[in-house]
């Protein structure tokens, strides 16, 4: 191997990493380094097999269980992080740690004293919901990215027909559909993918008015909440809350 | 940035820092997971370590200051899979530098894209690689991260990001087109 930019400037430009001067200059160089060429080609060969083939590893439901119950452990709530070689200050800490835990079992037990209540209970039967769709077989009913074959699937199933529609040419292709019960209740559930993401859209219907979106987050992922036309809708995942509202524009209209 | 401030950090950390690292750091979950995955070659001990790593994120969580909360717990998540692996696997470092840079003959697209084909046969030659090599391919092509991300969880300048990442897939391609493991030990010798 005689060309000294196969093993440099050549991977910081299949990587998007070089300012457009240097891009360019690069570029120049390809028409007549024939190593460099090939080079690349095998290189971006490689980098396609490795995201072709999906070796990507999401973290197992029961680690994610684990994690957010120890950041909920009333234990853990105050953490003494550098002062721990100062005994004056354990003293301190122990009123503290029994203060917080007092309010936090408060906090836990008497749900009156929380005024959004009501709203953090469906938000967290929502995304315990996204949560358990996430084990393994339980994501989709029926798997298909074809909005004419999840639709059908839901008829007979449920007492409403809940609008699917397939917005791959917008990044968020269709994975299918399924079951699900949220506080006691038959909803229908689409499945959409943001890239790696996964978004769970629950469908219901309700008598109630018209509402524009409400929104939250809870242990991390993100929902978001709106009722049109008779029909209460709720989408939840790990994206962003912009690729979340930008999928709630597409399915509000 | 050395061990990302980790010995920074007041007194206690309430309910409101909980939230805020809900809303930053726990969607990183599945990163910290992938990376300790991959560094550690298996997934179980990457479920302890990741565990541990994102409890030690929330401890140190006053110690980040915002910017890029992925770059940050995927830091804290690699220093403590490195110091998992040097308590439990000390060879698995030992070897780490042990390097040729020799040139790769045969290494046609056609080739790669064949022996890439495998999952298998490609999560072997991803997990023979020296870690440092393992984690920048992984950080790279898997969690797209960018250089300047790379270089902050891997503590080194950008330069080196680009020269150790041309290095790594250089040796991804040796090892997938070589096909016997056998001939590939032989092939170590001779050189």
């Amino acid at each position: 191997m005689s060309c000294d930019l196969t093993q440099s400037v050549l991977h910081g430009y299949m990587d998007g990493e070089l300012d457009a001067a240097r891009a360019a200059d690069f570029e120049r160089h390809l028409v007549s380094c024939s190593e460099c060429v090939a080079a690349l080609e095998a290189h971006e060969t490689l980098r396609s097999s490795l995201q072709r083939v999906g070796l990507y590893e999401r973290a197992p439901l029961a680690l994610r269980q684990r994690v957010r119950s120890e950041l909920h452990a009333p234990a853990d709530l105050p953490i003494p992080v550098a002062n721990a070689a100062r005994p004056s200050s354990w003293r301190w800490l122990a009123i503290a740690a029994a203060f917080l835990f007092a309010a936090f079992l408060g906090w836990k037990l008497i749900p009156g004293l929380r005024g959004e209540s009501a709203e953090a209970a469906y938000a967290s039967a929502i995304v315990d919901a996204h949560l358990r769709s996430l084990q393994p077989g339980h994501l989709e009913d029926v798997i298909s990215t074809d909005q004419h074959t999840v639709k059908p699937w839901f008829d007979g199933k449920l007492d409403f027909a809940p609008p699917v529609q397939d917005f791959a040419s917008e990044g968020f292709p269709l994975q299918g559909g399924r079951l699900d019960v949220v506080h006691g209740r038959t909803v229908a559930v689409l499945v959409y993918a943001r890239r790696k993401h996964l978004i769970n859209v629950f469908v219901w219907p309700t008598t109630e008015p018209a509402a524009s979106a409400q929104s939250g987050s809870q242990l991390g992922y993100h929902w978001v909440d709106w009722r049109k036309g008779g029909m209460e809708m709720c989408a939840v995942s790990d994206v962003n809350p912009t690729d979340l509202d930008a999928l709630r524009q597409l399915l509000a209209n | 940035m050395s061990s990302g401030g980790q010995q920074e950090g007041s007194d206690v950390l309430d309910s409101q820092d909980r939230v805020r690292f809900e809303q930053l750091v726990l969607p990183h979950l599945d990163a910290a997971f992938n990376l300790a995955r991959w560094l550690l070659r298996g997934r179980a001990d990457a479920e302890d370590v990741a565990q541990d790593a994102m409890l030690r994120a929330f401890r140190f969580f006053r110690g980040f200051h915002g910017g890029d909360a992925r770059a940050w717990v995927l830091q804290i998540v690699r220093n403590t899979c490195y110091t998992w692996l040097e308590k439990n696997r000390p060879l698995e470092l030992a070897t780490e530098f042990d390097e040729e840079l020799y040139p790769q003959p045969g290494a046609t697209p056609e080739t790669l894209a064949i022996a890439g084909d495998n999952r298998d046969r490609l999560t072997r030659a991803l997990e023979d690689l020296p870690p440092r090599f393992r984690e920048i391919l992984v950080l790279r092509e898997l969690e797209g991260c960018s250089y300047k991300e790379i270089a902050a969880v891997t503590s080194v300048p950008i330069g080196t990001v680009m020269s150790t990442l041309a290095r790594a897939r250089q040796r991804l391609q040796r090892a997938l087109t070589q096909a016997d493991p056998l001939k590939n030990q032989e092939a170590k010798r001779e050189l």
